[in-house]
């Protein structure tokens, strides 16, 4: 199977070759319209058609090494070190992308399934996906040259073949262990499906936003991939790393940060293209910035550029990565150089107040929080470069530079949809601002009232003051998106005589972009109000005895005993915990430490018992080697669960902006032609 | 009369408000463990892991233990903070510290966001100015003739237009 996968990957490196270059050929003779002897059209068409095989190809590829994994094929040093006989079948899959050369692997599959909807749906507009095709094929071979000469998934063990594998991380054998990585690298990935389209559109000088319109969808669903893929990653780290934390401003989580937060400017920023024809070079840069830092996070987590827990993946193939980086950065240059003038658009504004400064504002912020995070990053390594001293730069610094960036862009979220296109009065501005600053201000009172104080022991909170601020701007933000959707389902209400609820479903089938929109901002909101609660967690350690307590917030946990078991991947030790509260037993927990024993790594498997209002979450962090007494660390985590139901939020409202308007909107407002409409019909979106 | 007197209105309204939050906020608990849990969240564990030190929970950690005792140890013998990571530094490197300090070259790293922000900020306002600048000597170019369409009617029909397109995004 080895001397298979190798030979279907070599195939797959000749056919995206044979895309990119006969691709290529075919749109230039296009382009100057110079007679050959084949058919330009037709030579365009076999490499569709090679691009197409390609991802037959690949699959073959990534076919053979789940195979391998699954038939324990030793031989293949990428099995052995990545998998083993007892390792359970689900996580077998994940053998993929846990090591360096099946995480590329996994890459170039993706890319080839995405290239390979691509090249199916090229009717839709032949040329420009023939260019969007080629542009893919091209990244195809970067990826395929370093799986056939700098990281083979298929290389073979040099001497006697051991009878078992090293087994998985066992960091990585967790249930969404098998989904993280998919769901994150469909995003990385699929960012350079847009960024093919706007360099072809570029290259091809490519008429009006028809283009942005057709690559709407795919950025979106990118987008949504990378978001569930950060979020998945969030509950991961939270969920086995035992710190009772979710995010760490690990180098390799803030990779993952950066594309998310340019592609989240683009979706804004597009509409300013598709609604007024503005910003066409920004929004060309955006997308490119996107895709070279979707390689960026690549090349951090693979090159070990900076430390990072996320150890497990280095390697020494950065410099092609800084290479490809390099011949993308350079493509793009010179092709928006010589196409410039194709995207001179008409800049006006007429406000400084309206929805169109309101998106400038979003993506100042947004493309201000990926600097941020982007210097944080890298600044070791500028410093180590500079004076020589090498230094760290975690959550502290984050925390105080990036969370006061990220309350701005949360009040924004409020503010951009209150504000409407062009210009806006200041009557309509204390009409719509009226409510949410009055919620805004009753949670400010509540919160202080209820203990969220920012000066304690006579000093000042950062956290609390941050806590605080983001109730009081969630609750805002909330009010304003609500009140959007009341105010349009009113009229609809109003006009049909349904209810409410009926009319907040009409009116969002209606314009589901906005609404689907609207819902993702509503998923944010409650994300932040997760986010926030951070600021009032708890903590305790301690030695537990048979029977001995723990208190920590309203509960008293009692252990009444300590338990071993094992199976043929790991042997474990439990604890075992009565929770009790106001005198009332109310549930058992029970943390847990294994043993991995192929590789012979500890891991602690978390005890979570979540409500709305809080997370109580146990450690067994093991026995003290002193008094042979095991030791339970135990969070009281305020407000966890919100982040999670947020991303469900989000998500939901993503789908909601995917599915197609029920019917163009105008034709259902039955305006007389000289009635004057109401506000709320203007304000509400029918 | 009305102007005055609703401006008196939202006068006390707001001068209620700003003496609850001052009240409010005047009123704190005292926490002797809050120093400790801040200060083990501004040093890293020195271990490896890359995880602050008030949060590496590995089992049989060398060093987190050893340097949460002389956390400890040190905020009892009333070190101040800057004294407390003087002597971490100075026993375990620069990078012991999880933020950079405010001194030399580390200055950079704090002041560089800040300062992108701003410029950024200025240029977005200065861009809304020109371009609200030419919107307007467009619009005095081509000025509709009011006998033809009355503005207030034509604004509405904009406005729902732009606001109503069902592909209109936000």
């Amino acid at each position: 199977m080895a001397a298979f996968g190798s030979f279907a990957l070599l195939i797959a490196l000749a056919l995206a070759a044979y895309n990119l270059l006969a691709g290529a050929l075919a749109l230039r003779l296009i382009a100057v319209g110079q007679p050959a002897r084949i058919s330009p059209e037709r030579l365009a068409d076999t490499a569709r058609r090679a691009g197409i095989a390609g991802f037959l190809a690949i699959t073959a590829a990534a076919f053979a090494l789940i195979w391998s994994v699954f038939a324990n094929d030793f031989s293949i040093t990428y099995i052995l070190e990545h998998s083993n006989r007892a390792l359970p079948a689900a996580y077998k899959f994940s053998a993929l992308w846990s090591g360096q050369e099946g995480s590329l692997l996994l890459w170039a599959w993706l890319l080839g399934i995405y290239g390979f909807v691509l090249r199916l749906t090229h009717k839709t507009d032949v040329k420009l996906y023939a260019y969007a095709g080629t542009i893919l094929a091209g990244i195809q071979v970067f990826f395929l040259l370093v799986l056939n000469f700098a990281a083979p998934p298929f290389a073979l063990l040099r001497g006697a073949i051991p009878d078992d594998g090293n087994g998985l991380n066992p960091l990585l054998q967790y249930p969404e262990m098998v989904i993280h990585p998919p769901m994150l690298y469909l995003g990385y990935v699929g960012f350079s499906v847009p960024f093919a389209f706007a360099l072809g559109a570029l290259m091809m000088r490519y008429p009006g936003e028809k283009w942005i319109k057709v690559t709407r969808v795919w950025t979106l669903v990118t987008w949504l991939f990378l978001t569930a893929g950060i979020f998945l990653g969030m509950h991961w780290a939270y969920a086995v790393l035992g710190w009772g934390g979710y995010w760490g401003w690990d180098p390799v989580e803030n990779a993952s940060f950066m594309p998310w937060l340019t592609g989240t400017a683009f979706l804004h920023s597009v509409m300013m293209q598709e609604k007024k024809g503005m910003m066409k070079s920004w929004n060309v840069w955006l997308i490119f910035s996107t895709f070279m830092l979707t390689l960026l996070g690549t090349l951090l987590t693979r090159a070990g550029l900076v430390s990072s827990v996320h150890a497990f993946a280095q390697s020494s193939i950065g410099t092609w990565f800084v290479v490809f980086m390099g011949i993308v950065l350079a493509v793009c240059i010179f092709t928006y150089v010589l196409q410039r003038g194709h995207l001179k658009s008409e800049q006006h504004l007429e406000s400084l107040v309206s929805r169109e400064s309101s998106f400038l504002f979003n993506n100042l912020v947004l493309l201000t929080a990926c600097f941020v995070i982007l210097w944080g990053t890298l600044f070791p390594i500028l410093s180590e470069y500079v004076v020589g001293n090498k230094v760290t730069v975690g959550a502290p610094f984050y925390n105080r530079v990036a969370v006061p960036i990220g309350l701005f862009l949360l009040f924004l979220t409020g503010v951009g949809p209150l504000l409407p296109w062009r210009a806006t009065s200041f009557k309509s501005i204390r009409r719509n601002f009226v409510l949410p600053v009055i919620a805004l201000w009753v949670t400010v009172v509540v919160c202080l009232a209820v203990g969220v104080r920012p000066w304690k022991d006579g000093a000042f909170s950062s956290g609390d003051f941050y806590a605080l601020v983001a109730f009081a701007v969630s609750a805002a933000v909330m009010t304003a998106i609500l009140s959007e959707f009341l105010r349009g389902a009113g009229v609809i209400s109003r006009q049909t005589g349904r209810n409410l609820l009926v009319g907040t479903w009409l009116l969002t089938r209606r314009n589901t972009r906005r609404y689907g929109g609207y819902i993702i901002h509503i998923g944010v909101v409650i994300v932040v109000v997760g986010l926030a609660g951070s600021a009032f967690n708890q903590s305790q350690e301690r030695e537990l005895g048979l029977h001995d307590k723990l208190l920590i917030g309203p509960y008293t946990l009692e252990c009444i005993g300590f338990t071993q078991d094992s199976n043929l991947n790991y042997n474990s030790e439990y604890a075992m915990l009565d929770v009790y509260r106001d005198g009332k037993k109310q549930f058992q927990m029970t943390p847990e430490k294994r043993v991995y024993l192929a590789s012979n790594q500890p891991q602690t498997m978390v005890a979570i018992h979540s409500l709305p209002s809080w997370d109580l979450y146990v450690v067994y962090e093991g026995t003290n080697p002193d008094t042979g007494q095991p030791i339970i660390k135990a969070f009281l985590n305020p407000l966890v669960g919100w982040i999670w139901a947020g991303l469900v939020v989000m998500v939901f409202g993503t789908f909601v902006a995917l599915v197609p308007s029920l019917s163009p909107a105008t034709a259902s407002l039955r305006v007389p032609a000289r009635t004057v409409p109401t506000e709320p019909a203007l304000k509400g979106g029918l | 009369m009305a102007t005055p007197l609703r401006f008196a209105f939202w006068f006390r309204a707001v001068q209620a408000l700003v003496l609850a939050v001052a009240v409010c906020f005047s009123m704190g608990a005292t926490d002797s463990s809050a120093r400790y849990h801040d200060l083990n969240h501004r040093l890293m564990c020195t271990c490896g892991c890359a995880q602050l030190l008030g949060e590496c929970n590995h089992v049989g950690c060398t060093e987190s233990g050893q340097e949460l005792s002389e956390l400890r140890s040190d905020i009892a013998s009333g070190m101040t903070d800057k004294e407390i990571f003087a002597a971490f530094t100075a026993k375990y490197g620069a990078t012991v510290l999880a933020a950079p300090t405010t001194q030399g070259f580390d200055l950079v790293a704090w002041i560089a966001p800040f300062a992108v922000f701003g410029a950024a900020l200025l240029g977005t306002i200065l861009l809304i100015r020109r371009w609200s600048g030419l919107a307007g000597a467009k619009a005095l170019a081509s000025a509709p003739d009011p006998a033809i369409d009355d503005p207030a009617d034509r604004e509405r029909r904009e406005k729902i237009r732009r606001e109503t397109g069902s592909d209109g995004g936000f």
